[in-house]
């Protein structure tokens, strides 16, 4: 815009740099997050994530050797690989923790008792003694090696399946997925028709609701917590998927109501009243003319809704128990961060697997998320 | 029956329910409660659209009064009960107000209340005024607008990895360090580390300064010819520009001391400045939000506006911060206030990142810990009653303008 007056603006290229620094600063973290999740956790531990593609010259945890005995040329020998690592070249070795790197690779070791060890680059190792070796404590190894680049899917099996917090991921996964879908589709149909009266319902008191509505609007709902929970134990509910569904729907609603009552109230004025000429009922009129118009604005409030119900905490915590069947995705992330907080393979790919269904509705339906938050907070 | 199953049988029960409820309320009302026919079907029409919106409306009135108006008054008569459930007063209250903890979350609720809302709104409004002027803008806003459907949670691994300290002499595997440690106290330090972030910081202390003097000026020159909220709206700004002009003069001091370079530092620990760390995380969050807001508002201001600027000769600065920002000043306090709800209910980050340990407490977390781990209600709820106060006067002014608007 500011090139209508003729001048070629010259600060071009620094909007292109400066919007890409933006995005990278923004993009970065999470991307950090993808790429540790693919790497094993030997590499991840020994080097940052940006370093993934490059051969890493890392110090392994040691090794204890061992291996049968085989009685070789008068000499007792015991042969073996250090590790399976296909194409890690082992550059410096050592027998004792304070001098990890005395050795190079194929040079040959004395230990006590004249057994003598010599560990190649490719891995492998020969203990060599003339007595028999069987009632010796076996030696460790401590190994720097260069690694190739490696990464694996064995985390997202990992996490997927086997319990660590108590519970796997995938069951997490299911939990969340009850919690979030009920809770997504019912407050839609019941604030749908009070959007409605609140539209175009003429009767006292309606401006009234409209301010209570939108005060409720930031009530927070940590005001909430213990009375309902006192509720619903009362009503015998107790911590259930029930219970988490009413309160997501009761959490949900205000804006639910506020939302769709705005996008109705734009819709166009003739249509309703031909159709109220034409003696449609009120209930005829919402079924047949209201719901298939007000279509953008309900998928806007569905992926609210479905975002907020999917990425909760607190509710979850409050109403939810934490047992195998019932503990959320949020909730074992977070027993994960407390039990396995240095395990980044367990932390990230978990990470990942929770994140991953928001992303994909997130990009898949961003159109109707920006119309939503327009239609939500500019006034 | 597994949660599963369940979950599909309340969608069919519930919306079924709902359909049901909604169709065969008018059914009745109009087929057998008021019939419109017979002697008074006039009388009996009128009768029966006198009650139908309240049919409507019955079951989301019934919800949004049990599930949000009952609990807020429940709370407030809970914050005023002991332990065992006698009348108290206000003893909850003055227990609260004794306990350091407290008032270190209510300081750093301060600080995230004013930090976050700005740097958010300012990220937001750069974002938007950057990617509306370039082809590849729209791949730019999705990928900034991303981490909106990111938990918090997921959010707190994501940052958790950035921070993450390995003991000195191992590789360090989260980014901050790694760079941290590039830093070695020589020249380059000097200049990346020192004297770049002291130009930068003396920078946006004009730039607030110049902001502060566009509030002031009016009330110089002008007098008394604003309502008193514009005057009040002022004075807030200015309050809110000198206290960040203090904060970065205080870190410039800060800067001019030693620093600690070559041992990798656990940034989550480091008292005052781990507050920030969590901050970041919302921020990155939160920018998407505003941007998208912001962005729409900029589209929105009149090009002639801008083309009688440019012809008046105005730089592009001026054209943005006196030309496009007063016009979208109302969006600017939206988007601040929405931010800061946001911020006031900020808990996930904070339990799953420091836990309130190291003085990174916030109100709402420490409502959690004296309601769900010390198990002390009155005390929890008088907290709760706190974030309530500092709500209310957003949510007054909220209603305020819907029902202007609604006239």
């Amino acid at each position: 815009m500011d090139n209508i007056a003729g001048k070629k603006s010259g600060l071009v290229w620094a909007v292109h740099l400066s919007t890409l620094l933006l995005v990278a600063l923004w993009v970065l973290p999470t991307f950090g997050l993808l790429v540790s999740s693919f790497r094993t956790g030997d590499q991840i531990s020994s080097s940052g994530w940006w370093r993934s593609l490059m051969t890493q010259e890392s110090q392994l945890p040691a090794i204890r050797l061992a291996g049968d005995e085989v009685q070789k040329d008068g000499a007792y020998v015991i042969e073996g690989q250090l590790f399976d690592g296909a194409g890690a070249e082992i550059s410096r070795w050592g027998t004792s923790s304070k001098e990890p790197e005395a050795y190079g690779a194929d040079e040959t070791a004395t230990l006590n008792d004249g057994v003598t060890l010599t560990v190649t680059a490719a891995g492998s190792f020969a203990l060599k003694s003339a007595a028999s070796m069987a009632d010796m404590r076996m030696p460790r190894v401590f190994v720097t090696a260069a690694t190739p680049p490696e990464f694996t899917t064995n985390n997202y099996s990992l996490v997927l399946f086997s319990p660590l917090a108590g519970q796997t991921i995938g069951q997490a996964f299911l939990n969340t997925l009850t919690v979030s879908i009920p809770a997504t589709i019912i407050p839609i149909l019941i604030a749908a028709f009070a959007a409605y009266a609140l539209a175009w319902m003429e009767f006292p008191g309606r401006a009234l609701l409209v301010a209570i509505v939108v005060g409720l609007l930031v009530v927070p709902l940590q005001l909430a917590l213990i009375p309902l929970l006192q509720l619903h134990n009362m009503m015998g509910i107790g911590k259930s998927y029930l219970g988490i569904w009413m309160a997501h729907t009761g959490f949900g609603l205000p804006l639910a109501i506020y939302l769709l009552r705005n996008y109705m109230a734009g819709l166009p004025r003739d249509i309703i009243e031909n159709a109220r000429v034409d003696g449609a009922t009120d209930f005829q009129i919402f079924v047949k003319i209201i719901l298939p118009l007000s279509f953008p604005a309900l998928a806007s409030f569905a992926i609210f809704q479905f975002l907020w119900t999917w990425n909760d905490l607190l509710v979850a915590l409050v109403f939810l128990g934490t047992g195998n069947d019932q503990q959320v995705l949020t909730g074992n992330l977070v027993n994960l961060m407390g039990s396995r907080g240095g395990d980044w393979e367990i932390l990230s790919a978990s990470a990942f697997i929770s994140i991953a269904i928001p992303l994909v509705v997130f990009f898949a339906m961003q159109k109707y998320l920006v119309r939503g938050l327009l239609a939500g907070s500019v006034k | 029956m597994h949660p599963a199953v369940q979950a599909l049988f309340v969608i069919v029960i519930g919306v079924g329910g709902c359909v049901g409820y909604f169709y065969f309320s008018n059914l009745f009302l109009d087929k057998v409660l008021y019939p419109a026919r017979g002697p008074h079907a006039g009388r009996n029409i009128n009768r029966a659209n006198m009650i139908r919106p309240w049919l409507f409306l019955m079951p989301a009135l019934v919800a949004l009064g049990l599930y949000l108006a009952y609990p807020v008054f429940a709370t407030a008569w809970l914050s005023l009960k002991g332990k065992n459930g006698d009348f108290v007063g206000l003893a909850n209250y003055s227990q609260m107000m004794s306990e350091a903890k407290f008032w270190e979350s209510m300081r750093n609720n301060m600080l995230w209340l004013i930090v976050v809302p700005a740097l958010s709104t300012a990220f937001g409004l750069l974002a938007a005024q950057l990617s509306d002027r370039i082809r590849w803008g729209s791949i730019a806003k999705s990928l900034i607008f991303m981490p909106m459907a990111i938990s918090f949670v997921g959010a707190s691994v994501i940052w958790k990895l950035i921070y993450d300290t390995r003991p000195e002499g191992q590789a360090q595997i989260g980014l901050l360090n790694a760079l941290w440690l590039k830093f070695d106290g020589g020249i380059g330090s000097l200049l990346l580390l020192k004297v770049l972030p002291a130009l930068f910081l003396l920078s946006l202390v004009a730039a607030f300064a110049y902001v502060g003097w566009l509030l002031l000026r009016p009330l110089v020159t002008t007098p008394r010819r604003e309502g008193v909220w514009v005057m009040a709206a002022r004075a807030l700004g200015i309050a809110l520009i000198l206290f960040f002009v203090f904060e970065l003069v205080t870190w410039l001091a800060g800067l001019a001391g030693p620093l600690p370079y070559g041992t990798p530092q656990t940034w989550l620990t480091l008292p005052y400045w781990n507050s920030y760390f969590l901050m970041i995380v919302l921020v990155w969050i939160q920018t998407g939000f505003a941007m998208v807001i912001l962005s729409a508002a900029l589209r929105g201001v009149p090009e002639d506006t801008v083309e009688a600027a440019i012809i008046d000769g105005a730089n592009p600065f001026q054209i943005f911060f006196q030309i496009k920002v007063p016009q979208i000043m109302s969006t600017i306090v939206v988007v601040w206030t929405t931010i800061t709800i946001v911020v006031l209910k900020v808990f996930d980050i904070v339990l799953a990142m420091t836990n309130g340990q190291w003085e990174t407490q916030v109100l709402a977390n420490y409502m959690y810990d004296k309601l769900f781990r010390s198990l002390d209600w009155g005390v929890g709820s008088a907290s709760a009653m706190v974030i309530m106060l500092l709500v209310t006067p957003i949510l007054v002014w909220n209603v305020y303008n819907a029902r202007k608007e609604m006239r």
